[in-house]
């Protein structure tokens, strides 16, 4: 086929040598015509996408101002929005899975990479790697059915008979283990961000040289050593990415946090058994009561502040990571 | 042999090397290494057996929902037995088949545009937002779809602002991958084939497309299992519906709004069982999707990263 | 090959020795200002000061039936031999006979490699390193290792890449103590007049030469008996390479060493000691011929060390 289409452009009747090739030239514009064509559209798409935020959440903008995000009172009956109470759920949220995924990430990333047998390193990646697979919805169900339960009475219940009459630590367990809180909301965003942050880690530790292990074998350093004094130190930056990118990832999670955080609170308090909200979660449970022009409003001012939260943190951890020497596209799915 | 090997030059004056790990100072070093050791293997224990504990529940839990009549009939009044999960299962195809048919020829037209024609500003930008979208949460999509085709638009909760939210979600995923894999078909063949006389379009379609033909399917298939548990947007958009339903200007059932109903708006305990069948029908198709990925893998050729 | 043509060859052999496989490594530097000359000096005089602390400080080390694989590939097959205390031992010969394999044997370096494995005996004092209760990583700091790419800690400073086998060690000095470890290190390993005034910078911030050097420095600090080099200067320009070596003749007063090199010069520049291992068409690398390096370069005794060093193959 290609050689054909060679010889017909090959000569005119004149026994001229044809170097114009209008045909081909005229296809290969059109065809990269529509491919810039599909490639720009993503660009049309980003634009829509925050036109049609910007221009339906200024009405709430307009309204509140700043209090918007520094407002601790969200009441659609009076029309007062002041989001800083998801945005608080959100960042404590995401912060208590960080807290729990990354040193299992880091654990499980030093185990395939320096411990584990080579057949076994790749069925290791791979299972956890699955866990990205599950859909959200999914992990909250498993939330309400399994998870919940057991942490309210395995975990916040004896936490709470421990620390109840603590000062100061009391306040991080007030009010009743319900096993619809923050903690739980917590403890579903570990899971599902573990494989992010644990892909991440895994491809930075695998890039620490293997002369800088020998270096400090050679010194006399347990494997523990080595590991806290040469790959550790050596992959710290990467590390400290793969976990924001985790972060990123928590901070947009929706279904599983909805069912599990209990969305009946606007209090902002330290208690890990709050049943509060997230930005998601909010826009998640709010949006079909949106009848008033300023609630639709607030709910995609939240979306607003959602989107630049996650594109900052995104953007952080990239610039970290790929500085690092890590592969972000390796989270993909 | 012992004389040998003592040293030479101030006999007696040295004291035996100590090999052993016998000093306290040793000893603790060793037991340090010891925990440390035992708590990473832990952390990889716990990161592969949570898999096995939520893959463990949904398929105990969920096999005896499973029989033909969930496959088939739809789900009866609210709080009776029986009855099955059929117009969700066709409302997720027709959701997720729509949103295919828009994002993954815009996917992969741009992903060829960036690999075989992106150079400059305009190529780095799109590149940049593309790898900024996937990193954006699915609600926020959700949200988009639904001020546009919901509060406006069609005015009402409907199957296409669903596609639409899907569709978004898919592009920037595609596009990445494909440019991805593109990159890495040698750039001699697209070289020989010029050599020939032919036009760059026809190199493409014909001897870059095929040699990456099962690293672009293996993106493409993982993006639509992705899309294919998405629930957030859905909710904003499809909303759900207890009924069949081919309108697709109207509410919808899908698979994942399913498990979310009947985990969280229903008080009776046939609706866990019905969540737990419903889980596992999901499960079941992303995961027969990912393992067509591993079989397309085989095929050869330039693969995704995983 | 009869004796006597052998003998016939000798003076052949030296001059090929030592022009012929020359690669530029190893010259000292051609031209060179009088204050460079009286710094060089300066730094001699501490190397050989650090070094008279601790004269006669090596013990020696003897191999014996060594055998080491790779999974199932066996890598070197039977090798015996000594390491005299306070002398330098050069293991030579082609690329893949073995050698850097062995001298990694000499420290239980080679087992950290998934799948390697050693049988035999390595007597270090008396005490088969390989023998029932002994601890790896007491060995290792008993026996010091320095590697063909320079590998100091690039997180860590030159300082805390000097000490670090020392906190290892759990050796909790004042700091007054500690600094001077630090410099007596980078003394011995004459580093110290090059780095004295930016001890708290990157030890990745220093030129390939100097990083070698550091990494020496490094070694030194846990004061090991026996210190292993694998090819320490292959990654190094002439001059750095001038300057290792004639550290490695200062240092064999205090440590007995092991040097694997590629460069024959070199060996018959620093060695007191040479040997010379092969591998065969089976795969195995083995041990040719040992013995006194003059001997080795002048009067090899086996027709193969002879080949090898007047470049007729590897």
């Amino acid at each position: 086929m290609a050689v054909q289409t060679a010889r017909r452009a090959e000569k005119l009747p004149g026994g001229r040598v044809n170097l114009a090739g209008r045909g081909s030239a005229l296809g290969d514009r059109a065809f990269q015509g529509i491919a810039f064509a599909f490639a720009a559209s993503i660009l049309v798409l980003i634009v829509t996408i925050f036109v049609v935020l910007f221009v339906d959440a200024r009405v709430a903008l307009a309204q509140e101002g700043l209090r918007f995000i520094t407002g601790q009172v969200w009441n659609p009956n009076e029309s007062i929005f002041g989001a800083l109470p998801y945005i608080y759920g959100t960042i404590f949220t995401s912060l208590i899975g960080l807290l729990i995924a990354t040193p299992i990430a880091v654990g499980a990333s030093l185990y395939i990479v320096e411990y584990a047998p080579n057949w076994l390193r790749a069925p290791i990646s791979f299972i956890v790697e699955l866990l990205a697979v599950i859909p959200s919805v999914i992990y909250g169900f498993w939330g309400l059915a399994v998870l919940a339960p057991f942490l309210r009475d395995r975990v916040e219940r004896p936490l709470k008979a421990a620390l109840g009459d603590v000062p100061v630590l009391n306040a991080l367990v007030e009010g009743p283990a319900r096993g619809r809180d923050m903690f739980v909301a917590g403890v579903i965003l570990s899971i599902m961000i573990l494989p992010t942050i644990m892909s991440v880690a895994r491809e930075v530790i695998s890039t620490v040289p293997g002369t800088q292990r020998e270096g400090m074998l050679a010194l006399g350093a347990t494997k523990w050593e080595m590991i806290k004094g040469a790959v550790l130190p050596y992959a710290r930056g990467g590390i400290v990415g793969a976990a924001i990118l985790g972060l990123g990832r928590a901070i947009g999670e929706t279904m599983a946090v909805t069912m599990l955080i209990g969305n009946s609170s606007t209090k902002i308090s330290w208690s890990l058994l709050t049943p509060g909200y997230t930005m998601a979660s909010a826009i998640a449970n709010q949006f079909a009561d949106a009848n008033s022009a300023v609630h639709f409003s607030a709910i995609i001012g939240v979306a607003v502040v959602l989107l630049f939260v996650t594109g900052a943190v995104n953007l952080v951890a990239r610039l970290i990571v790929s500085r690092f020497g890590g592969d972000t596209r390796a989270t993909g799915i | 042999m012992q004389g040998q090997m003592t040293a030479p030059s101030i006999p007696g004056a040295r004291p035996r090397l100590s090999l052993e790990a016998s000093d306290g100072q040793a000893r603790r070093r060793k037991i340090v290494n010891g925990i440390m050791t035992t708590l990473i293997g832990a952390a990889a224990l716990l990161g592969v057996s949570i898999l096995g504990i939520i893959l463990g529940y949904i398929i105990v839990k969920g096999a005896p929902a499973l029989n033909l009549d969930f496959f088939t009939k739809a789900p009866p009044a609210l709080g009776e037995a029986g009855g099955g999960v059929a117009p969700a299962i066709r409302g997720s195809l027709l959701i997720v088949g729509l949103a295919s048919l828009v994002g993954i020829p815009v996917g992969l037209g741009a992903g060829i545009y960036l690999a075989e024609f992106g150079r400059g500003r305009f190529a780095d930008t799109v590149r940049f937002i593309a790898d900024l979208m996937t990193g954006l949460p699915s609600i926020a999509i959700g949200a988009v779809a639904w001020a546009l085709l919901v509060k406006r638009g069609i005015g009402t909760y409907n199957a296409i602002a669903g596609s639409v939210a899907l569709a978004i979600i898919m592009i920037p995923i595609i596009t990445r991958t494909t440019e991805e894999i593109l990159k890495l078909v040698p750039n001699n063949l697209r070289e020989a084939s010029l050599a020939l006389g032919t036009p760059r379009w026809k190199t493409i379609v014909s001897v870059v497309l095929p040699v990456a033909r099962s690293g672009i399917l293996t993106g493409v298939i993982l993006s639509v299992a992705r899309v294919s548990g998405e629930t957030a947007p859905l909710l904003l958009t499809v909303l759900g519906n207890s009924f069949a339903s081919n309108n697709l200007r109207g509410p919808m059932a899908a698979l994942p709004l399913e498990i979310y109903q009947y985990a969280t708006k229903s008080p009776f305990a046939d609706s866990f069982t019905k969540a737990w069948g419903a889980s596992l029908v999901l499960i079941i198709i992303i995961g027969l999707l990912s393992l067509s990925v591993r079989l397309a893998a085989r095929l050869g050729g330039p693969q995704a990263r995983r | 090959m009869s004796t006597s043509e052998r003998r016939g060859r000798e003076t052949a052999t030296i001059e090929t020795a030592q022009t012929g496989i020359a690669d530029g490594r190893g010259m000292a530097p051609a031209s060179a200002s009088p204050a460079e000359m009286a710094q060089a000096a300066q730094e001699k005089a501490q190397v050989r000061e650090v070094i008279e602390q601790k004269a006669g400080g090596g013990v020696s080390l003897v191999a014996e039936g060594v055998n080491a694989w790779y999974g199932s590939t066996h890598a070197i097959k039977d090798v015996s031999m000594t390491f005299r205390a306070n002398e330098v031992t050069a293991l030579i010969g082609p690329s893949g006979c073995g050698k850097s394999t062995f001298l990694r044997c000499l420290n239980r370096m080679h087992e950290v490699l998934a799948g390697a494995r050693v049988e035999g005996k390595i007597l270090i004092d008396g005490q088969d390193i390989y023998g029932k209760g002994v601890d790896s990583v007491r060995v290792r700091r008993h026996i010091g290792m320095v590697f063909q790419k320079p590998n100091p800690f690039p997180m860590m400073s030159i300082y805390d890449n000097v000490i670090a086998g020392l906190k290892l060690n759990g050796i909790r000095k004042r700091k007054s103590e500690m600094d001077e470890t630090v410099e007596h290190s980078l003394r011995g390993a004459a580093l110290w007049n090059e780095v004295k005034d930016k001890l708290k910078e990157s030890g990745a911030s220093l030129s390939g030469g100097q990083q070698q050097r550091l990494c020496i420095a490094r070694t030194i600090a846990v004061e090991p008996e026996v210190v292993l080099m694998d090819e320490p200067c292959s990654a190094l320009d002439p001059i750095s390479t001038y300057k290792i070596e004639e550290l490695i003749g200062e240092l064999k007063q205090k440590y007995t060493i092991a040097i694997v090199t590629h460069n024959m010069q070199q060996a018959s520049r620093v060695a007191d000691w040479t040997s010379f291992m092969l591998a065969g068409d089976a795969g195995y690398g083995q041990l040719v011929e040992y013995g006194r390096t003059e001997q080795i370069f002048t009067q090899p005794q086996d027709k193969r060390t002879e080949d090898y060093i007047t470049g007729r193959f590897g």
